[in-house]
């Protein structure tokens, strides 16, 4: 695990609200190798993208908080290091891509303008071979004729488009790794399918790892090679992507996959996973899916399941995994 | 499948622009915004009609025409024969206590400062003859208990309650005067996955319950295909292909609808390799200044010049039309050609369920 790109070490981030302390993230491991693309997949309130700004340092504080463990970047960890040292990894060797491009880009100034500025900032270059930068890159993520929308405003441009640019941003100084916090969620299935190629594509052609945080099943399915599930702000099954889909090894995990209908066959009712995911504020003790569980017995709701190692790269925080793997192998 | 035949809603040429003016005191037309621009189909009573489409190709605009929220431009929609578009007063009361509508996003379509209660029962104050008034209580009690609500939070605020539950609410609203035609638009788009599921298994639950008709506005095709007997793929304003769910996802013809399919991730890695992908080049066209002929021309690998010259009818194309068999339906193209987009899942459980379907739909 030592050669690691990225590896969260039981990650903790509390956030302070009116109701009492919300406890986000709970504990969160996982790892990602240089040029691996590793799925966070959760529904909202999952802590998928509280943990995603804890290791880009964005989170917001006050409230947010984070509590303990460890972000540990090509070794080094990126919560101790100095706040500058901080700032300038961020952008150069580690970046993000948001959901929402027309509130992450700056609506008064140019693309052109916010591209070239990651040059002029952390390679200080000049304005000019900045500018001249901004669109080799924007050719790059295929905008089309980019010499001449090089001075246009982000409304100018459509979703899919800003998405783009969102993109060469985050691939300006070809960093190690590009976090994407559900990159595609806003945009129509055709466009979210150019946007996925080209990310996929140049995350080959840059050997860069890619952490995508998703609700999405299916986008999943189509680009990562590992996945990790969190529930209630914890990874409660890490996989390769095909034996996860092939047997997941969780019962929330498995419940999810029956809960998806399907474009290639029509299925007769959808398995509902029953009840509501829990308040953060109030996560029940034990194993935080029990009420919910089909498996459920007296030690889900008193002892709280770790990961237990399922096979090699795989792990499961159930208590009954080998029984959960059968059942889905059967 | 449910369907019994006759049709409860006729849409006939349904047109509604949107002047787009210039000036300020003397304000002049200089365009429109053709959101929906000739849309014709029947809805059948208790089946379940899917219409998808990406954003801006007039489905929501088509919701609101269906239950009178916006007046058409041009056309008709007959409701049992009648022709509701021009209807005012007592009659058109009369009318929209029979067809509801279901919103797409339950935090905006709940009165926040009213009470579960009353806003469940508030279509009873609007139509008195549906419920005499010291019975309302009882009703959206019961209402609530319908949608699998405990009727105890009848005093409740919608705050109180998850995304999940407040699309309850705004399904419990939309029973309350027992329509026949419900128009959902997008009701699920807004939920997380495990919920979306709960909801979704409730609406077939209810319209089983209620025979009820569906027209269910969606841009997820996955879900359309779960809950629909036939579906219509919308494009800037105009429907490109209809037909039974096994027609238009197994078999479509439609160029549009084929780049539609093969877009839509699946969730199975085993299929990312041999899958047949359709990427579209650019965006979708304004629908102020739509393209001339076929509106899909300009994205369309297909497309010669015929396509920029004549529009493309919504009819069996010609080259099934002799053949039959599930690849002929209406699909407004010129070129309309069979392509399979769709990968087959777990192979042997998916052949059982298209082999029932196509058997159910072939006097379609």
């Amino acid at each position: 695990m030592s050669d690691a790109l990225l590896e969260v070490r039981d990650l903790h981030v509390e956030f302070r609200t009116r109701d009492g302390v919300a406890k986000a993230v709970n504990g969160v491991s996982c790892s990602v190798d240089a040029g691996e693309t590793l799925a966070v997949l959760g529904e909202s309130g999952s802590g998928k993208s509280v943990t995603a700004q804890a290791v880009m340092g964005i989170l917001d504080s006050p409230p947010g908080r984070v509590t303990g463990g460890q972000v540990l970047f090509r070794g080094q960890d990126l919560l101790t290091m100095g706040a500058e040292h901080r700032r300038r990894l961020r952008g150069d060797r580690l970046a993000m891509i948001f959901q929402d491009a027309l509130s992450a880009l700056n609506p008064v100034l140019t693309v052109g303008a916010q591209l070239a500025e990651m040059y002029e900032v952390h390679q200080g270059m000049t304005r000019r071979d900045a500018r001249a930068r901004a669109i080799t890159l924007m050719d790059r993520v295929r905008i089309p004729a980019a010499k001449d929308r090089v001075g246009d405003y982000p409304h100018q441009f459509s979703g899919g488009m800003r998405q783009r640019i969102m993109i060469a941003m985050a691939l300006a100084l070809e960093p190690d790794l590009i976090i994407a916090d559900e990159p595609t969620t806003a945009l129509d299935v055709t466009v979210q399918a150019q946007v996925m190629d080209l990310l996929a594509e140049l995350r080959r052609e840059y050997d860069m790892g890619l952490v995508l945080i998703t609700h999405d099943l299916g986008v999943v399915a189509d680009v990562a090679d590992r996945i990790a599930v969190m529930y209630a702000g914890r990874v409660v099954e890490n996989a390769p992507v095909r034996d996860l889909y092939a047997a997941p090894a969780h019962p929330y995990t498995q419940g999810l996959l029956e809960s998806v209908p399907r474009l290639d066959r029509k299925g007769k009712e959808l398995h509902a996973i029953k009840g509501l995911p829990p308040s953060l504020v109030n996560i029940p003790p034990g194993c935080p899916f029990h009420p919910r569980c089909p498996r459920a017995r007296d030690v889900c709701r008193t002892d709280r399941p770790p990961l237990f190692p399922v096979a090699p790269g795989r792990s499961s925080a159930c208590h009954f995994w080998k029984e959960t793997l059968d059942a889905s192998r059967s | 499948m449910r369907a019994d035949g006759g049709a409860v809603l006729e849409v006939r040429d349904l047109v509604k622009h949107y002047p787009l003016t210039r000036g300020v005191l003397v304000r002049r037309q200089v365009g429109a915004v053709r959101a929906v621009d000739g849309v014709s189909f029947d809805l059948r009573r208790g089946e379940t009609l899917g219409v998808v489409g990406e954003s801006g190709c007039g489905k929501s605009t088509l919701a609101r025409l269906l239950v009178n929220l916006e007046r058409p431009t041009a056309g008709r929609i007959l409701y049992k024969g009648e022709d509701i578009t021009r209807l005012s007063g007592r009659a058109l009361k009369a009318v929209r206590r029979n067809i509801q509508m279901v919103f797409q996003d339950p935090y905006t379509s709940l009165n926040p400062r009213m009470t579960v209660g009353d806003i469940i029962g508030e279509p009873f104050d609007i139509h008195p003859e549906a419920a005499p008034k010291g019975d309302r209580r009882r009703r959206v009690r019961e209402l609530l208990e319908v949608v699998g609500l405990s009727p105890e939070h009848v005093n409740r605020y919608p705050h109180q309650f998850s995304g999940g539950q407040r699309q309850r609410i705004g399904i419990a609203r939309g029973l309350a005067l027992r329509p026949e035609i419900i128009v959902a638009d997008e009701p699920v788009s807004a939920l997380d996955v495990s919920v979306q599921a709960q909801v979704v298994n409730l609406l077939e639950r209810l319209q089983d319950e209620f025979e009820l008709s569906y027209v269910f506005i969606a841009h997820d095709l996955s879900v359309v295909r779960h809950i629909s007997d036939r579906v219509a793929v919308m494009y800037l304003g105009r429907l490109v292909e209809a037909g039974t769910d096994a027609q238009i996802y197994d078999h479509p013809t439609h160029p549009y609808t084929q780049a539609l399919l093969s877009a839509v991730p699946v969730p199975d890695p085993s299929v990312r390799t041999r899958r047949d992908r359709i990427l579209l080049v650019g965006d979708v066209p304004s629908p102020a200044n739509p393209p001339s002929g076929c509106r899909f021309r300009t994205r369309c690998w297909k497309a010669r010049r015929r396509c920029a010259e004549v529009v493309p009818p919504l009819e069996v194309p010609e080259a099934f039309r002799e053949s039959g068999g599930p690849a002929a339906h209406v699909s407004a193209c010129h070129y309309a050609g069979e392509r399979r987009v769709v990968p087959a899942g777990d192979v042997g459980d998916a052949r059982d369920v298209r082999g029932a379907g196509d058997a159910g739909d072939v006097g379609d």
